[in-house]
């Protein structure tokens, strides 16, 4: 066939196609060349970057969520368990469509609505390969209907996982907080590593303070997936620190007496060692089940708890703020002394109102007819306002709120909880800032005994006690008595030492204090009818803070006054008096006058800490349960 | 060019003896296949995670391929050319019949269902076109005039259009290619080259809106693949985890996590490059290159041998088409073209392509061995 074509040139088209294959040749191993340039390129240049990647796609780290530490009261009773409790998770990238998942859940498990819209918060906020919680807390019969269709549920897990309890329920809730699920908000402020894990954070009182301790520190498992997810086996395992355990200062049974004692009574009542600044005691009525808001409260049950008249999720005892009234008298009076305004033998003629030089308004008593003539020692056992009126004015109003806030008012006590309200001790420049007008002399008159603008937590006031008690040399109040990693010894939490307050001659210290015990243990003593009988010396003082403002003329009578405007009983003691143990602060709201409201809750409180079981059978004998002690208290 | 002969040697009339192979073998090109095709069973071991069933279809598929190489390797290379163009109108023709009844499988129209087996008449394309350009540039004087080439243009449109239809644009463009390799062979001009490199260039807008959407979003996916790293983006990059991952010497065979855990899409076929140069490392990746270069050189040698220009124009463009073919899988997937369906010859599971392959080195082993018949 090469013959027939007569233009054919067989020699020159050999050449022709030679030069072609040269260059065809040449091209060919400039191709092969750029192939192995850029195997090399990505082979040994980027081999690091790559294979982190490879590394990264087939380890997936899974976070193993530490246990919380354990919280004890200070006889080791448990406050805060975690309990076992069953939950249904998700793992989203295992699932087809979740909604449609979720639907056909519903069919076993209840569903509301607020767990669905946890769970898809959690969807849009997780990755996708991590299991996600859709219900906590399951029910047996939940768990056993979705047992039996599991097999449906490719993606969807039945998990034990530990659980918040609290076996104290509402006696426990004002003092330690609760934890409940993590939200968006806080998820942004924890560390993502350490809370990869965890589905719980404190989010009130201790359980949100120690935090950080109580958490733990997360473990972890790197576990070998492919590229669906699925996970093969485990390559490396590091377990999780758990949590410390805190043993609290609460006396749980102190706690429960003061809980009883206080009764259906809106109140407070905040104890402590005045020695060491441990809180014994912290309660604040009525309270409320802190399980509810571990496993994500409904927004039925949250609304009845919101909207309930008595508030029972404000803690009183931290964030309550009350006029203090008659209980500042006695640190006016040691004001008076220090600044030498006065001296306690000195008499004063009471009448039964008090008016400023030039004014024609009368700051009355409360005892209509007056005092005659008093010193500072019946001035304070018999709670005499003209005398204080006129103590308060001769030392003006910022020598008089510079010395009470020595004693914590209007100053936080840095008790280890979250969440402590500051109170409120007024001054002429405080008034100038928030107000912008000049302090009235009558204001001063009436801080004098507690009323106006001042206003004190209970935990201040008990503060403000031990400072007494301890004249002048406490500590800074605490919950946190202790300590203890699994395996190690406790360890006890050291004492913080807070500036002494200083007063000119210690002697004064013991007047005050004489003033207290003669206000319980004289006949004529506000709370002597608390007093008289009781078996240990108590530095006491009353006081009586006005809801309801009253004209000038006219006369507090409790009967024609409604409940709600009732005034709030004060009590603020310690006892021993020589030799102080307890410290207490007691405030009924809505009780009337502190010493028959107050006063006996904080006597049952500080009999139950002091006396011998014994000697608390004498006294309580017809008490059925010697623990609650509610019949000695006459509840008016 | 690793040429040890000279023209004159290339030109003798006489048969050489010595050169005379056993049975018309080519030994490097042998041993060369025998070569890949071992990689190629214990590559796809791995990437089957040692799967049986597959290694044995495979290995049965290289057996049918070498019987048809050891064939055709001693039918007269002039007795081919005789049936050149029944065999193109034959292709032509099963193209057809697949576009009517074709077996279709990932929304392509490519196989056609013999009961026993399936294959792509596609492939055989690869054969008979480059057959059939061959056939009709051996009876033109060089160079080829413009209505010949327009003429050579419409044979290599035809059977690209009917593959490009399917739609298959990776086997389409490998057609066309090894097409385009023959007309430069033939002696195109170099004017004429530049206008139809113009004109195909100045076409490309046209190509791309005849693309369909997925063809379209793998030349967008290979420009900026991290663009979509989970849908089509998904694919580069993980394959590029895997080679890059496998270094110098590589994780060692079975050991590839990325290909065992299964992040490597498509291990066994169009990826199994990605499988290999994970397990087997830089050097693995440079052996396998020198392979392949040997073999298109060797099929280049044969072509710059042969002794009639059927022969030479056939030889070029079967080395050629091989040539495209690694060329194109590997470039794809190490992330340098875009993600084309090309298997990576005699390594990738399939079987129509290890078969026309295997079969095209026959026809190569022929061309040379006969060359003795032809003379001047």
């Amino acid at each position: 066939m090469a013959s027939r074509d007569f233009l054919k040139n067989p020699k020159l088209e050999e050449r022709y196609f030679r030069t072609r294959v040269y260059v065809v040749a040449f091209f060919v191993l400039c191709c092969i060349f750029i192939l192995g340039a850029r195997l090399f390129h990505l082979q040994i240049v980027s081999n690091e970057h790559y294979a982190t990647l490879s590394q990264e796609n087939r380890v997936r780290v899974v976070p193993i969520a530490p246990t919380r530490g354990l919280i004890f009261d200070r006889n080791l009773k448990l406050l805060a368990d975690n309990r076992p409790s069953y939950q249904i998770e998700i793992t989203p990238v295992e699932v087809d469509d979740v909604e449609q998942v979720v639907n056909q859940l519903s069919a076993y498990i209840v569903l509301e609505e607020h767990h669905l819209k946890k769970f898809f918060e959690d969807v849009k906020r997780k990755q996708a390969f991590e299991s996600i919680p859709l219900k906590l807390n399951l029910s047996e019969d939940e768990v056993a209907k979705f047992s039996v269709n599991r097999h449906r549920f490719p993606g969807v897990e039945i998990k034990a996982r530990a659980n918040r309890f609290y076996p104290y329920s509402g006696m426990s809730a004002h003092a330690l907080g609760y934890v409940g699920r993590i939200n968006a908000q806080e998820a942004q402020q924890v560390d993502r590593q350490d809370y990869s894990g965890t589905t719980h954070i404190g989010k009130l009182g201790v359980e949100k303070f120690y935090e950080n301790i109580l958490h733990g520190e997360v473990g972890y498992q790197h576990i070998e997936i492919n590229a669906q997810g699925r996970k093969l086996r485990i390559l490396e395992h590091v377990p999780p620190t758990p949590g410390v355990d805190l043993i609290l200062s609460i006396d749980a049974n102190l706690q429960k007496v003061a809980q009883n004692s206080l009764g259906e009574r809106n109140g407070s009542v905040v104890a402590m060692d005045p020695v060491t600044g441990e809180v014994l005691t912290f309660v604040s009525t009525p309270t409320f089940d802190p399980n509810l808001f571990v496993n994500g409260i409904s927004n039925k049950q949250y609304s009845e708890l919101r909207d309930d008249m008595d508030r029972p999720l404000f803690n009183r005892a931290l964030t309550g703020q009350y006029p203090p009234g008659s209980t500042i008298k006695p640190m006016v009076a040691l004001a008076g002394l220090h600044y030498g305004e006065t001296w306690a033998g000195e008499k004063m003629f009471a009448g039964p109102f008090y008016q400023l030089p030039g004014h024609e308004r009368k700051y009355r008593d409360w005892k209509k007819e007056g005092h005659g003539w008093v010193d500072m020692y019946k001035a304070i056992a018999q709670s005499c306002d003209v005398y204080f009126y006129t103590l308060a004015t001769d030392l003006g109003i910022n020598k008089l709120s510079e010395f009470l806030n020595q004693f914590n008012l209007g100053a936080r006590t840095g008790l280890d909880t979250w969440g402590e309200a500051k109170g409120l001790m007024p001054s002429a420049q405080w008034k100038r800032a928030v107000y912008g007008q000049p302090w009235y002399p009558g204001e001063t008159v009436i801080t004098g005994i507690g009323q106006g603008y001042m206003l004190a937590t209970p935990l201040q006031l008990a503060v403000a006690t031990s400072k007494i008690a301890m004249r002048g040399h406490a500590v800074r109040p605490r919950f946190l008595r202790a300590t203890r990693k699994p395996n190690e010894p406790e360890q006890a939490s050291s004492i913080t030492a807070i500036p002494s307050i200083f007063i000119e001659n210690d002697l004064y210290w013991d007047q005050i204090i004489t003033a207290m015990v003669d206000a319980t243990h004289k006949p004529n003593g506000t709370a002597y009818r608390t007093g008289k009988d009781a078996k240990y010396t108590i530095a006491g003082k009353t006081g009586t803070a006005q809801v309801f403002g009253l004209a000038e003329d006219e006369e507090y009578e409790e009967e024609n006054v409604a409940e709600k405007l009732r005034d709030h009983g004060l009590y603020i003691a310690f006892a021993p008096a020589d030799d102080p143990k307890i410290a207490i602060a007691v405030i009924v709201e809505n009780g009337g006058g502190g010493s028959k409201s107050a006063a006996p809750v904080a006597k049952v409180v500080m009999d139950h800490y002091l006396l011998s079981k014994e000697e608390l059978a004498n006294i309580y004998k017809d008490e059925q349960k010697l623990e609650i002690g509610l019949a000695s208290v006459g509840v008016n | 060019m690793a040429s040890t002969y000279s023209i004159k040697d290339s030109l003798v009339t006489s048969p050489i003896k010595e050169e005379r192979n056993l049975f018309n073998i080519d030994p490097t090109l042998l041993i060369s296949l025998l070569i890949l095709c071992a990689i190629g069973l214990a590559v796809l071991y791995s990437s089957t995670s040692g799967e049986t069933a597959a290694i044995t279809r495979q290995s049965i598929r290289f057996a049918v391929g070498f019987i048809a190489l050891f064939f055709l390797a001693q039918i007269p290379i002039k007795e081919m050319a005789r049936w050149t163009p029944w065999l193109y109108t034959f292709g032509i023709g099963l193209l057809l019949v697949v576009m009517f009844v074709g077996y279709s499988g990932k929304g392509a129209q490519r196989w056609l269902d013999l009961g026993f087996m399936r294959f792509q008449p596609s492939e055989l394309l690869k054969i008979f076109l480059p057959m059939m350009l061959a056939w009709y540039f051996s009876e033109k004087p060089m160079p080829p005039k413009l209505v010949q080439i327009f003429i050579a243009l419409i044979i290599i449109a035809v059977p690209s259009a009917l593959v490009l239809r399917q739609p298959d644009l990776g086997t389409a463009l490998l057609i066309a290619f090894g097409g385009v390799c023959v007309i430069f062979l033939a002696g195109i001009t170099l004017r004429w080259l530049m206008i139809f490199g113009g004109l195909a260039m100045a076409s490309l807008p046209l190509l791309w809106l005849n693309l369909h959407d997925y063809q379209r979003q793998r030349v967008l996916t290979m420009l900026n693949p991290e663009s979509d790293p989970l849908g089509t983006g998904y694919h580069i990059i993980q394959s590029k985890i895997a080679i890059g991952s496998g270094g110098v010497y590589g994780k060692g065979w079975l050991n590839g996590t990325q290909s065992q855990l299964d992040f490597v899409p498509e291990r066994t076929t169009d990826f199994i490059f990605a499988v290999f140069s994970e397990e087997f490392g830089f050097m693995g990746v440079v052996l396998l290159l020198f392979v392949y270069g040997l073999i298109v050189m060797r099929g280049l040698t044969i072509a710059t041998r042969a002794q009639d220009t059927y022969s030479r124009l056939l030889a070029g463009g079967l080395s050629l088409s091989f040539f495209a073919y690694f060329m194109v899988n590997i470039g794809m997937v190490s992330g340098l073209l875009p993600v084309v369906g090309v298997p990576l010859p005699l390594i990738s599971y399939g079987g129509t392509s290890a078969v026309t392959i295997l079969a095209a080195f026959g026809i190569l082993m022929s061309i040379h061995s006969h060359r003795k018949f032809i003379s001047h």
